[in-house]
């Protein structure tokens, strides 16, 4: 018995230690565009993201201050006294006053610079530089330091990307648009949908099969086919490419899932309800919206947060049906794409702008997460 | 009109649109056309009843059919058809002239890749994922986690891969996690056991899987008995598997003799072939999740006391996972399986917003884009869509048919 919960035990670690590792694998992509997100381009193109969650070791150049202005006497000598950092929160580990012996001394030593000429450094780069009427001036004398630096984060790239009205590359715009793109091609599907589902799921009617059938075909059918022929049909008749054309589109593209999954949901709820409610004379109508729709909540939420996700997520759709020549209608994928061309090694333009794209998915998947898992668990077709 | 109020209106007039004809014709079938009463009340309600359905069905039947159903004929027809000549009929022309170009059989052959890995790495993460974290008290926490990446875009979750590859000259820090790690090799036995012992290692069990599964797929046609088409699926399925045991023996060969450029920073995406793997991770990233739930709660429900048994009789713990548990779920493993599969054949947007199908990576959905909105071919593009929809129709068969046997 020893011997076996020995080894259970052991397993036990194994499998929490894998856990945490595929659990890390598949967090760090998103950490890191979401750290790189929040520092300056000038951070971003000197040391990578994982560095800038630890303190970090860097050297770094400063000046005492000008000696003809801050100098002041001591009897013979003139002293100049400050902080290196202007207070800022870095510890010296190491400094020097030449760039050729950077780390000569430690925080606290007192530095010979010949002729009774010093200057002593403390850790947190207060400094007092001691000499005479000629030392102590012309330019203030130059210390070279290994600091520790806190990390350091900003939210200047939201602002700039978000809120600067001024630049052209911002994504408030194609925030807006998206979720003009979004809500409706969430909503309009649904209602049509319900109906198609109650009339397959409850109502007799010959060719009733063929129509199921007809619809776990369509579930599959790639959009590729319909991009070309749509977009004629929409300049034939006058649509063009914009708002309605994309909503359109959309809902058809949508319409399969929603109707197999309501259909598959509504075809569960108890017989007796539907009866009942028909005995007491109630229309299909009336049935439909006072009892089949409230009861069908849960597969309504799981639909709508697909439909959601994938309209938010969408660029190709968009592409064809949505965005013009003149840009004006651009959605978020899409302005990160050209972003991607035109801004390949602004990591801190293009992390805070995909960031803004996925922020509200990631904010309503783990809001409604339990309606999600659902949808996909009736939505594969068994 | 500002387009968010235009939304907004948008909405109310097509929801209550919608709403409104559902109430009204009800109405006026009900009321007008078949009242129920006065002397021919019964068969009037039969005759509402009876149309009734068509009702409810006829905003989505129109849409679907529109939307879905028409564009297949359009395009079918368009691939045979020339725009440039007023739409005149070339029969097979663009066909041809899609079979004669390369950059199609590169997106072919890329798409073949995609199918074979993709579905597989995710189903076989998601299959690890959900049994690792049935059992431990923070499982559903580390769900959520690896389920994360399903509501990431596919351009978004570009963006955070290609930082990932990101390449820096040899001078600078390398800010791309790939690289920085890929630096820190310099050629002692560490890297050789790390970046030629172990992929070697995994690329020969690829090979050996692939074997077996060709063996187990063409063992019946030597035994002979079936028909011919059968047999000629067995052939194409055994010939494939010849044609990957080759590609693999072909990249053993080319990392066992691989000169590696120790220490010198790669841009990842530009190295031909190997690229596609990269573009694939990003998938293979987001779909686990998806793999994991289905399979987790595939495997919740197994009965128990199958399980019971083999713990009886002394099943170890793999034994129990791959003898008793995997058999049990196997038609949950093709749901997913073939779910991934199609996803994997319209991949667009990460071709699109990585490489756009530079250095070899094209694949077929961003060949076709390629065709329609850049080189204004609509008779190629609807070609290709073409080669997508019958790449695509098996599944749909096997669905079809699933679906009529279970309501049957």
């Amino acid at each position: 018995m020893q011997s076996i919960a020995g080894s259970k035990s052991s397993l036990t670690w194994a499998v929490h230690i894998s856990v945490v590792v595929m659990v890390v694998l598949w967090l760090i992509p998103t950490v890191g565009l979401f750290v790189s997100s929040f520092r300056t381009a000038d951070q971003i193109s000197t040391s990578g993201w994982w560095a800038s969650l630890f303190p970090a070791e860097q050297n770094v150049v400063a000046r005492a201050a000008d000696p003809d202005e801050h100098r002041v006497a001591d009897g013979s000598t003139f002293i100049v006294s400050g902080n290196l950092f202007d207070g800022e929160d870095k510890t010296i580990s190491a400094w020097g006053t030449s760039s050729r012996a950077i780390d000569t001394y430690v925080a606290g030593d007192i530095a010979d610079l010949g002729d009774g000429e010093t200057i002593t450094v403390q850790a947190n780069g207060d400094y007092e530089w001691r000499g005479n009427d000629e030392q102590i001036a012309g330019r203030g004398q130059r210390v070279f330091a290994t600091v520790t630096a806190p990390p350091e984060f900003t939210f200047a790239n939201y602002d700039k990307m978000l809120f600067d009205e001024s630049n052209v590359e911002g994504m408030a715009k194609a925030f807006f648009n998206t979720l003009t793109v979004t809500i409706p091609a969430t909503i309009i599907p649904i209602v049509i949908a319900a109906f198609a589902a109650y009339a397959l799921a409850w109502m007799d009617f010959p060719g009733r099969a063929l129509l199921i059938a007809c619809v776990v075909g369509l579930l599959v059918v790639p959009l590729q086919l319909a991009l070309i022929p749509l977009l004629k049909l929409h300049l034939g008749i006058g649509i063009g490419k914009g708002y309605l054309g994309i909503w359109l589109a959309h809902t058809g593209f949508g319409l399969p899932l929603a109707i197999y999954l309501l259909r598959n949901y509504m075809v569960g709820l108890p017989r007796d309800i539907i009866e009942n409610a028909k005995v007491d004379s109630a229309t299909d109508f009336q049935i439909f919206v006072k009892i089949i729709l409230p009861l069908s909540f849960p597969a309504l939420a799981s639909f709508a947060i697909f439909q959601f996700l994938w309209t938010w997520n969408d660029l190709l759709v968009a592409k064809v049906f949505l965005i013009d020549a003149t840009g004006q209608t651009t959605v978020m994928t899409n302005q990160i794409t050209d972003l991607l061309g035109t801004r390949g090694g602004n990591w801190e333009i293009l992390a805070t702008a995909a960031f803004i794209s996925i922020a509200v998915p990631l904010a309503v998947f783990f809001a409604m997460q339990r309606y999600l898992v659902r949808g996909i668990l009736a939505g594969s077709v068994k | 009109m500002h387009p968010a109020l235009l939304g907004l209106v948008t909405i109310i007039i097509g929801v209550g649109a919608c709403i409104g004809y559902f109430y009204f014709s009800n109405l006026f079938l009900d009321k007008v056309l078949f009242p129920g009463k006065g002397p021919n009340a019964g068969r009037n309600i039969n005759r509402a009843n009876q149309v009734r359905p068509w009702l409810f069905l006829a905003p989505a039947a129109f849409a679907l059919g529109l939307y879905l159903g028409y564009p297949v004929i359009e395009t079918l027809r368009l691939s045979l058809t020339d725009r440039s000549q007023d739409g005149a009929f070339v029969g097979f022309a663009n066909y041809q002239q899609m079979l004669a170009e390369p950059k199609f059989w590169e997106a072919m052959r890329n798409n073949l890749l995609w199918l074979i890995v993709v579905p597989a790495a995710s189903t076989a993460f998601g299959l690890l994922a959900a049994q690792l974290t049935d059992r431990i008290a923070w499982g559903n926490v580390a769900k959520s986690l690896v389920f994360m990446p399903m509501a990431i875009s596919f351009v978004g979750a570009s963006v955070i891969f290609k930082l990932i590859y990101d390449t820096r000259p040899e001078d600078k820090a390398q800010i791309g996690l790939l690289n920085a790690i890929w630096v820190q090799f310099e050629g002692g036995a560490m890297s050789v056991l790390f970046l030629q012992v172990l992929p070697i290692a995994i690329v020969v069990i690829f090979a050996a899987l692939v074997a077996y599964a060709g063996y187990i797929i063409f063992r019946p046609a030597l035994a002979g008995g079936s028909g011919i088409s059968v047999l000629a699926a067995r052939t194409a399925s055994a010939a494939l598997a010849l044609y990957l045991i080759w590609l693999s023996l072909g990249s053993i060969l080319g990392i066992a003799t691989a000169e590696l450029p120790y220490g010198e920073p790669k841009a990842w995406l530009t190295v031909p072939f190997f690229n596609n793997f990269f573009l694939m991770v990003v998938l293979i990233w987001i779909q686990t999740g998806f793999a994991m739930v289905i399979l987790s709660a595939a495997l919740r429900g197994i009965p128990e006391d199958t399980i019971e048994a083999a713990i009886i009789d002394g099943a170890n713990p793999l034994q129990i996972f791959f003898k008793i548990k995997v058999p049990q779920i196997i038609p949950t493993i093709t749901v997913v399986w073939t779910t991934i599969t199609l996803v994997v054949l319209k991949v667009f947007d990460i071709v699109f917003a990585m490489t756009n199908g530079q250095w070899q990576t094209q694949v077929l959905a961003n060949y076709m884009f390629d065709k329609l909105f850049r080189a204004n071919d609509w008779g190629v593009g609807s070609a290709s869509a073409i080669v997508i929809m019958i790449l695509v129709s098996p599944i749909l068969a096997w669905n079809v048919w699933n679906a009529r046997k279970e309501m049957s």
